[in-house]
């Protein structure tokens, strides 16, 4: 199985093939609860690839150390020891981000990509391998965070990146800048990558 | 010797039908809306006919988009079976008069694709669809979707009739003009400033309100018509005004200045256009006749419910849409006994 | 796959309790070393951070002031929270802030207040004149209120500038269609539940401050000199 593998196919697949939330539909709590504009949610998408990366170079590294009755334990306090260290980073450095996105900093320790990365491929890969898979997972995680977040921003308060781009005379869709405008916008996503999908497999067939 | 194969044929009840189809059923209750709409234009001018007509449009063009159109096992008839153009026109009723097009527009998309489509089409639907993308625009538009232009002053006249608000024709994902003479509804009225209004207005319509809603008298009757021709189950928008009357005259009997009159309560606001056009909605609601009791004194509860001490003035949407998602459910507590069988088995 | 899965099941002995309590055991004390060496490096910026908004936000509520001191009502009067520092420690929500001029002299008080606003609790602090009885201004510390209509309650300029100043006697009071009156604040269109939550809570922590701030304010003491100058690096 080793032997087949590549590292671009490894790296391309967590950005679109198996893209962590368009196709896995994991990690819904940050994808829904943080973004309502880009920055955050490109803040968020950073936030997790940092954890990602360094937790399944570290889980990685010690796949040989960790026994495997305890290793979902090992990887959670693997996983809240980078997710500390990037709380009190963004606290330390960005105070106005940090309390944009409050709490959901502290919950990407349960974001289910995040450990179900480091138990279905880090644990059973080589380094150079686990940190090609962790970066194209976050890369798509970030990337899905983004769109998400854009289209929010654009249709909730009319900006993107802070910049207004409609002029003074906006009427913004409050709808979409609460949950609930995340739980609509994520369903529209999901529901035009399935028709992409399909497609694709029609014009196969 | 020439052998006709026997043909048996094998049906299930039931074997006596009524010859109503959705195309004609919709088409009767789209004819019922043509005085609720006249009414309409009678106090808000050319504005209704122009809602109406984005939110149809709206309704109307996401039907045709998401219809299957060169399949051959299913004729596309979704689009001409009239339902989307019946919630297009609901949807239209209640907006507001000052609402942009576009938003009338985006409420149609957002009804039938999230309200109906999604879930299946046709029969499939949880939710009322038109209410759907009335609960859509509330939440995405609540300023615009709570600003009320009172009646004309001289119902009727040409001059009324032709005076298009300006706030109708803003740009796409522009802003309504604000500078337009506002006023309170009269549930806004009570609620805020316990401030009644004389019931005769409400009675004729000549109050602020959404388009369809504020001609209490021209509903009443649409709704006995229809009720007699059996559109609807006529349990359902009486149990609903029964229930609040009765739960509206509590309150008011202890504080009758804080709370409106049970009169009032029936007439103001959306509710009586909630009771016969948007609840009766048979897809959306029981169909036994013990359910519909329950469903119509639930909805009626919730809307006293909401209206008296709720952060909104008008609970009639989201009241019908809970109910909407709790039908499942009542029919599976107003199941009728089978005769000759236990009350557990069902 | 099938090649992983039978050299996993041919080595798979159940692993001793030391090796686990060991894994498990070393993974913490690394991530504590970690986390230790993190936090000494980073709670200083966090504290400085912290402290700053707050100046910030005192000096917003509070024209023209230039330092703060921390007090506390004790024994009929105000004292500094610092003389207390070797006795029981003051509950958070018994503090209030006295501003001070660039020369020393007293300002005015700023207020933390909280209450319901229309989607979750609303801080607010609050900047208040004993002499005048008037609030001198208001700035938002904590709110979830809805963007577009109730988080105009910081992010309309017109909103929070009819808070300096606003009378408190005989209570703030909330209007609709412009203010008449110097103890009046004209509601947000579309937002008066989250208005009402503002007026609200300033009136509340009037009423529990007011008895309080009768007396003479207390005198600003400069801080030891050290601290100043950490305090002029950060500013």
């Amino acid at each position: 199985m080793s032997a087949t593998k590549s590292y671009s196919e490894e790296f391309l697949k967590g950005i679109w093939k198996e893209n962590p939330v368009f196709i896995q539909v994991l990690g819904m709590c940050p994808m829904l609860a943080v973004t309502n504009t880009a920055v955050n949610a490109i803040a968020m998408g950073v936030a997790t690839a940092f954890v990602l990366l360094g937790s399944s170079i570290l889980v990685s590294l010690l796949r040989k150390v960790i026994a495997k009755p305890v290793r979902i334990s090992t990887y959670i306090v693997i996983i809240a020891t980078f997710v500390t260290v990037a709380d009190y980073s963004i606290e330390a450095f960005s105070p106005a981000l940090h309390r944009e996105l409050g709490a959901f900093i502290a919950l990407i320790v349960v974001n289910c990509l995040i450990l179900g990365r480091q138990e279905a491929y880090s644990s059973k890969n080589t380094v150079g391998f686990a940190i090609v898979d962790a970066s194209g997972m976050a890369i798509g995680f970030a990337f899905a965070l983004f769109c998400l977040g854009a289209t929010r921003e654009i249709l909730g308060f009319g900006t993107f990146f802070g910049s207004p781009i409609f002029g003074e005379h906006f009427e913004p869709w409050v709808i979409m800048a609460l949950p609930p405008g995340g739980f609509l916008m994520l369903g529209f996503i999901l529901l035009f990558f399935n028709w992409l999908e399909q497609r694709k497999k029609g014009a196969a067939v | 010797m020439i052998k006709k194969p026997m043909q048996l044929l094998l049906q299930t009840s039931p074997f006596l039908r009524r010859g109503i189809t959705t195309p004609r059923l919709m088409s009767e209750v789209v004819i019922a809306t043509i005085p609720v709409i006249f009414a309409a234009c009678w106090y808000f001018g050319l504005s209704a006919l122009l809602l109406i007509f984005a939110s149809v449009a709206g309704a109307m063009l996401t039907e045709w988009f998401f219809t299957p159109k060169k399949s051959s096992t299913q004729p596309s008839n979704s689009l001409l079976d009239g339902s989307g153009l019946l919630t297009g026109i609901l949807l239209g009723l209640t907006l507001p008069p000052g609402m942009a097009m576009w938003m009338a527009f985006l409420g149609g998309v957002v009804g039938i694709s999230i309200g109906k489509l999604v879930m299946g089409g046709l029969g499939q639907n949880m939710f009322n669809p038109a209410l759907v993308g009335r609960a859509f625009l509330q939440a995405a538009f609540p300023t615009a979707i709570t600003t009320w232009n009172p009646p004309a002053t001289s119902p009727g006249s040409l001059e009324s009739f032709t005076a298009i608000r300006e706030s109708n024709l803003a740009a796409p994902f522009m802003q309504s003009s604000t500078d337009a003479v506002t006023t309170a509804s009269p549930l806004g009225l009570m609620k805020f400033e316990h401030e009644p209004t004389p019931w005769f207005d409400l009675f004729i319509g000549n109050t602020a309100g959404s388009l369809g809603e504020t001609c209490a008298i021209v509903i009443i009757v649409m709704g006995v018509i229809m009720a007699i021709r059996r559109d609807f189950d006529w349990r359902i928008p009486v149990s609903i005004l029964l229930a609040v009357a009765a739960f509206s005259a509590i309150p008011w009997f202890i504080k009758p200045e804080l709370y409106p009159t049970p009169l009032g309560m029936l007439l103001s606001g959306g509710l009586l256009f909630g009771a016969v056009y948007m609840a009766t909605d048979p897809v959306t609601s029981p169909v036994t006749p013990k359910g519909a009791w329950i469903f119509g004194a639930s909805i009626g509860l919730l809307v006293v419910l909401i209206r008296l001490w709720g952060g909104l003035p008008e609970g009639v949407m989201y009241a019908i849409l809970l109910m909407n998602a709790a039908t499942p459910l009542i029919e599976r507590i107003a199941q009728p006994r089978v005769f000759g069988r236990g009350r557990s088995a069902v | 796959m099938k090649e992983v899965e039978l050299t996993c099941s041919a080595t798979a002995k159940e692993p001793s309790a030391l090796r686990l309590v060991l894994t498990l055991g070393i993974a913490g004390l690394i991530s504590g070393f970690i986390l230790v060496f993190v936090y000494q490096y980073t709670a200083p910026i966090i504290a400085a951070n912290k402290a700053k908004a707050l100046r910030e936000a005192v000096f917003k509520v509070v024209p023209n002031s230039a330092y703060l001191q921390e007090l506390h009502y004790k024994d009929g009067e105000l004292v500094r929270v610092a003389d207390e520092s070797g006795g029981e420690k003051v509950q958070p929500g018994e503090i209030l802030y006295g501003a001070y001029g660039p020369d020393s002299g007293f300002m005015g008080y700023a207020i933390v207040g909280s209450g319901n606003g229309f989607q979750d609790t609303i801080r607010l602090l609050y900047g208040y004149d004993p002499v005048q009885r008037a609030v001198l201004g208001m700035h938002i510390l904590d709110s979830k209120e809805t963007p577009g209509l109730g988080d105009k309650i910081y992010k309309d300029a017109d909103f929070v500038s009819q808070f300096s100043p606003v009378l408190v006697d005989p209570s703030v009071e909330l209007v609709k269609g412009g203010r008449k009156a110097d103890n009046q604040i004209d509601a947000i269109t579309g937002a008066t539940i989250s208005s009402d939550a503002v007026v609200k809570i300033i009136n509340n922590a009037h009423q529990k401050w007011d008895d309080k701030t009768k007396g003479a304010p207390p005198k600003f003491v400069p801080p030891p000199p050290p601290k100043e100058k950490e305090k002029d690096g950060n500013e």
